[in-house]
C-alpha cells in the first residue's frame, strides 16, 4: 500500500532522515517509534508532503506522491495530530466537515456521514454545535479522529494521537481505537515515543534512531530477536510488562498441562496475551481459567500459567 | 458654573451648522484615512507574516513614520500634495498604518502552528488557509489594531484644520487663538466623544463570537465607506480666488467678520495654520491670505499687503506687558525693558523676522546682532538675583523680542532670567501671565483690545485706528482689570493684513481690499 524508497531529509548538515526504506501492507498498522529527534515525525510528514524530502521516493497505492498536487494528495490521506489541531472558531460539525467541504460533497452526504461517525466514536450528538474548547480532551481527540476519517481515506497518518491525553483517558481511547471497525480497513502509520502504546497498537513497529531505521518487525521480533543492543536497551526498562503483553496463550500452549472441561463461563482464546490472562484471574476472582485454541480446551491455574510462561522465556533462542 | 455650561450650550446651538459640518468632516477624514490604512496595511501585514525577514524593515519604517510629530508631518505633505484634504488624509493614513500592519502581523503569526499545520494537512490551499483559518483567528487582534488606529485618527484629525482640511480642529484652534473657551470646548468635546464612541463600538466588535464576527467583518467595510463618503459631500462654494485664513482671523471682528461686514467680501475661504499659510500662497495653493504686516515671510515669498482702505484693522503696536507685582519685586525691570523702545520700526522688524523665518538664523543670534549694532548689548553679568520669567507666543518675532529682553536683563541687572518661549497662542500666553507662571511677554495693543478686553463696538469705533488712544485705553483697562502694566511701545505696528502674491496683485491691478472685492464681484 505504501512504499518508501531511499527517503532522506537533510537540514544543512543535519540528516533528520537518512536513506530509509520500508513497505506498509494494506490494512497494516505500522508504528514509527523512537525518542524525540529520531526522525519519525519528519518521516510521517513526508508521506503527505507537509515536508518535502531531500531525496527518495514515496508511493501510495502505487502512485508517486510527487505526481499529485499536495492539496489533493492530503485530501485523500487522513491526518490526526497530537494536540488535535481542531479549528477553535469552527463548531465540532464544521471541524468534522472540513475535508468533505474541500471535496465539495453535498450537504446531506456530509450530514449523514458525520452522524455515522459520531455514533461510532460515541460522541454526544449535542456536541456537534459546540466549539472544541467546550469538549474534554478525550472528546476532542475523537473529533480529530472523526475529521480524519470522514472522507474514508484508505490511509491514515497519526502523529502522537494520544500524546496529549492523561493516562486514564489515554488507555480508554486506545481501547476504543483498537475496537473501531473503521480502522480495521485502514492502512495506518502512527508515530509515538511510547513503547507500551507501540506494542499495544502496532502490527509492526519501526524503531528509529538518528534518522535511521534500527529495526522493523513485529512486537515479538523486537522483543525476542532484537537486531542490536540499542533495540534491547530501548525496550529494557519496560521489558517485563512488554513480554507479558506480547506473549500469547498460543505461544505457550504446548507448555500448559493437557486436559480440562468447558464448564467455566469465561473462555479465553489463544490470541489473548499472558498479561490479559493474568488480569482475568484477578478480575474474576477465580482459581481456574478455561482457554482454547482451534483444536482443544484446557483448564489452567494461575501457577500453571506462570510456570509455562517462564519456561517459554528460557527456551533456547533460535 | 451653571451659567458657564449654558453659554457653551448656547454657543453650540448658535454654531450648530458649523459644528455639524465640522463633525462630519472630522468623521469623514478619520474614516477615509482608516479605510485606506486597512486597504494598505492589511495586505502588508499578511505579506510580512509570510516573509518574516521583511517584517523588521516594514514595521521599523511604519514605526519611524509614527514618531514624526503630526504637525511636522502635515508640513512635509504640503510641497507634495498641497493643502486641503489630500495631505491631511495622507498624514492620517501614515499614523493609522502602524497599528494596522503590526496587529495583522502579530495576529497572523500568533495563530497556533498546530492549527495551521492541521489546515494544511486537511488539504487546504494557501489561500484557503488564509481566508478560513488565519484571518478569522487573527481577527480580534486585527480589530484591536483598527480600533487603536481609529482613536489615533480622531485625535490627529483635529490638526487637519491647520492645513485647510476642516474638522473640529477649526473650533479648537480658533478658540485657543481667540481666548474663547466655549469655542475650544465646542470642538474638543465632540472630538473626545467621537473617540470614545468609536472606541466603544469597535470594542464591541472585538468581543463578538466567531459566527457574529464573520458577519460584522463583512459589514464593516460598507460602514467605513459610507462614513468616508460623508467627507466627499462638497462643502464650499467656489470663487475665482481662493483665500486661506488662520482660525484666529476667522473669528475676529478685525478679521474675516470685518471683511464681510465692512467690505462685503465674498471669497471661498479655507481655514489654515499660520505656519503653512504663507508657503501655500507662494505655491499658488492660495491667492489671498491673512497675515501680519511685519512677517518676514512677506519679504521671503514676495507677497504684497493690500491697503486697508476702510480701516478695519486696528493698530497692533507691540509692547511688553508685565505683572505689577513683578515690577515691584524687580525695581530695575521697567527701566531695562524700556531701553528697547523706539528702536524697532515696521521695516526693521520685517527685516529681523526675515532673518529668522526665511534665512533660518537663530532668534538669539538675530537679537544679539541687533543689540550690538545699536550699542545696547552688554555681556552677561551672571547675576545672582531672583529669576525673571519671560514668555513668548509661538512665532519668530516673539522669540526675537524674548531673546532681546533676556539679554538686556542679564546685561544690565543682577537678575537671572528663565525664558518660556513658544507658549502657543494669545490665550495660553495670557493665562500663563495672569496665573503667575511668567512675569512678562510682548503683546500687541490690538490683541489686548479685541481679544482680552472685548469692549463694546462703540468704544472700538471711537478708538479705531488711532494708535495712541488705543494704547492709553488698553493700558488703563489692563491695570484696572488684571493688575498688568503695559510698558512703552517698542515702535513697530504688527497689524493684521490681507496679502497676495505681488505678481498676481499687479496682474489683476489689485491694490486695496476694495479692489479685491471689485475683482471678485466682476465676471
Amino acid at each position: 500500500m505504501i512504499s518508501v524508497r531511499q527517503l532522506s531529509k537533510h537540514y544543512g548538515e543535519l540528516k533528520a532522515v537518512d536513506n530509509i526504506s520500508f513497505e506498509v501492507g494494506e490494512h497494516e498498522n505500522l508504528i514509527l517509534l523512537g525518542t524525540s529527534g529520531c526522525g519519525k515525525t519528519t518521516t510521517l510528514k513526508m508521506l503527505n508532503r507537509l515536508i518535502e524530502p531531500t531525496s527518495g521516493e514515496i508511493y501510495v497505492d502505487g502512485k508517486n506522491v510527487k505526481d499529485q498536487s499536495p492539496e489533493s494528495l492530503r485530501r485523500s490521506i487522513g491526518y490526526v495530530l497530537q494536540n488535535t489541531g481542531l479549528f477553535p472558531h469552527y463548531t465540532i460539525a464544521e471541524n468534522i466537515a472540513v475535508v468533505p467541504k474541500l471535496l465539495k460533497w453535498d450537504k446531506s452526504k456530509i450530514e449523514s456521514r458525520t452522524n455515522e461517525l459520531i455514533e461510532k466514536l460515541r460522541l454526544p450528538v449535542d456536541s456537534l454545535y459546540k466549539y472544541p474548547s467546550q469538549l474534554s480532551g478525550g472528546q476532542q481527540q475523537r473529533v480529530g479522529l472523526a475529521r480524519a476519517l470522514i472522507a474514508d481515506p484508505p490511509v491514515l497518518l497519526m502523529d502522537e494521537p494520544f500524546g496529549a491525553l492523561d493516562n486514564i483517558t489515554r488507555t480508554r481511547v486506545q481501547a476504543e481505537f483498537k475496537a473501531l471497525d473503521e480502522l480495521l480497513r485502514k492502512t495506518i502509520i502512527m508515530v509515538t515515543h511510547d513503547v507500551q502504546e507501540a506494542f499495544e497498537l502496532g502490527d509492526r513497529i519501526c524503531l528509529m534512531d538518528k534518522g535511521h531505521i534500527v529495526q522493523i518487525g513485529t512486537p515479538q521480533e523486537l522483543l525476542f530477536k532484537p537486531a542490536n543492543d540499542f533495540v534491547k536497551q530501548f525496550l529494557d526498562a519496560q521489558r517485563v510488562q512488554l513480554e507479558f503483553k506480547t506473549v500469547t496463550i498460543g505461544n505457550i500452549w504446548d507448555r500448559l498441562p493437557v486436559g480440562g472441561l468447558d464448564n467455566i463461563a469465561t473462555t479465553l482464546n489463544e490470541n489473548t496475551s499472558v498479561w490479559a490472562s493474568l488480569t482475568a484471574f484477578d478480575h474474576q476472582k477465580q482459581q481456574q481459567l478455561t482457554i482454547k485454541n482451534a483444536d482443544a480446551i484446557k483448564t489452567i491455574t494461575y501457577e500453571q500459567l506462570m510456570a509455562a510462561y517462564h519456561q517459554y522465556q528460557q527456551r533456547p533462542q533460535v | 458654573m451653571n451659567e458657564h455650561q449654558q453659554t457653551l450650550w448656547e454657543f453650540m446651538q448658535q454654531q450648530s451648522d458649523k459644528l455639524l459640518t465640522q463633525t462630519m468632516e472630522h468623521i469623514g477624514l478619520t474614516f477615509i484615512a482608516l479605510l485606506l490604512a486597512i486597504i494598505v496595511g492589511l495586505p502588508l501585514g499578511i505579506f510580512i507574516a509570510r516573509k518574516q525577514k521583511l517584517s523588521g524593515i516594514v514595521l521599523g519604517i511604519a514605526g519611524v513614520l509614527q514618531t514624526i510629530p503630526s504637525i511636522a508631518l502635515l508640513g512635509f505633505m504640503i510641497p507634495v500634495l498641497g493643502i486641503g484634504p489630500k495631505p491631511a488624509i495622507a498624514a492620517l493614513l501614515i499614523y493609522a498604518l502602524l497599528p494596522v500592519i503590526r496587529n495583522t502581523f502579530t495576529g497572523i503569526t500568533g495563530v497556533d502552528a498546530t492549527i495551521k499545520e492541521a489546515a494544511q494537512a486537511m488539504g487546504m490551499s494557501k489561500g484557503q488557509i488564509l481566508a478560513r483559518v488565519e484571518l478569522p483567528l487573527a481577527m480580534p487582534v486585527i480589530l484591536a489594531g483598527i480600533r487603536t488606529a481609529a482613536v489615533i485618527n480622531v485625535g490627529v484629525a483635529t490638526l487637519a484644520s491647520l492645513i485647510a482640511a476642516g474638522g473640529l480642529g477649526e473650533f479648537i484652534f480658533g478658540g485657543i487663538s481667540l481666548n474663547n473657551t466655549n469655542m475650544i470646548l465646542a470642538g474638543a468635546i465632540p472630538a473626545a466623544l467621537l473617540a470614545i464612541i468609536f472606541d466603544f463600538l469597535l470594542s464591541l466588535l472585538q468581543k463578538l463570537n466567531a459566527k457574529k464576527l464573520k458577519v460584522a467583518v463583512q459589514v464593516l467595510p460598507v460602514i467605513l465607506i459610507l462614513l468616508s463618503i460623508v467627507y466627499l459631500v462638497p462643502s464650499a462654494y467656489g470663487t475665482k480666488l481662493k483665500a486661506g485664513f488662520t482660525p484666529e482671523f476667522m473669528g475676529r471682528q478685525d478679521g474675516d467678520l470685518g471683511l464681510k461686514q465692512k467690505y462685503g467680501l465674498k471669497i471661498h475661504t479655507l481655514v489654515i495654520s499660520d505656519a503653512v499659510m504663507y508657503k501655500a500662497a507662494y505655491q499658488k495653493e492660495l491667492d489671498v491670505i491673512s497675515g501680519y504686516s511685519t512677517d518676514g515671510r512677506l519679504k521671503a515669498y514676495d507677497l504684497v499687503v493690500l491697503n486697508d482702505n476702510k480701516a478695519i484693522f486696528p493698530p497692533y503696536y507691540a509692547a511688553p506687558i508685565v505683572r505689577e507685582d513683578a515690577l515691584k519685586k524687580f525695581p530695575d525691570l521697567e527701566k531695562t525693558l524700556n531701553m528697547l523702545s523706539g528702536y524697532i520700526t515696521d521695516s526693521v522688524m520685517t527685516g529681523l523676522n526675515y532673518r529668522t523665518d526665511y534665512l533660518h538664523e537663530s532668534p538669539e543670534k538675530v537679537a544679539k546682532d541687533f543689540l550690538v549694532a545699536h550699542h545696547l548689548y552688554k555681556e552677561d553679568q551672571h547675576g545672582s538675583g531672583d529669576i525673571v520669567r519671560i514668555g513668548s507666543k509661538i512665532f519668530g518675532e516673539q522669540y526675537i523680542l524674548g531673546e532681546m529682553y533676556s539679554m538686556l536683563i542679564k546685561g544690565y541687572t543682577d537678575y537671572r532670567v528663565s525664558t518660556k518661549t513658544g507658549l502657543g497662542g494669545t490665550k495660553i500666553c495670557f493665562d500663563a501671565l495672569t496665573n503667575n507662571q511668567i512675569d512678562l511677554y510682548p503683546e500687541y495693543t490690538g490683541t489686548g483690545l479685541l481679544v482680552m478686553l472685548q469692549p463694546k463696538q462703540k468704544i472700538i469705533d471711537s478708538l479705531s485706528t488711532d494708535k495712541d488712544k488705543t494704547y492709553q485705553y488698553v493700558k488703563a483697562e489692563f491695570e484696572k482689570r488684571y493688575q498688568l502694566r503695559w510698558l512703552k511701545p517698542i515702535g513697530f505696528n504688527n497689524a493684521y493684513a490681507i496679502m497676495m502674491r505681488k505678481q498676481q496683485a499687479d496682474d489683476l491691478n489689485i491694490k486695496t481690499i476694495s479692489d479685491l472685492k471689485r475683482y471678485l464681484d466682476s465676471n
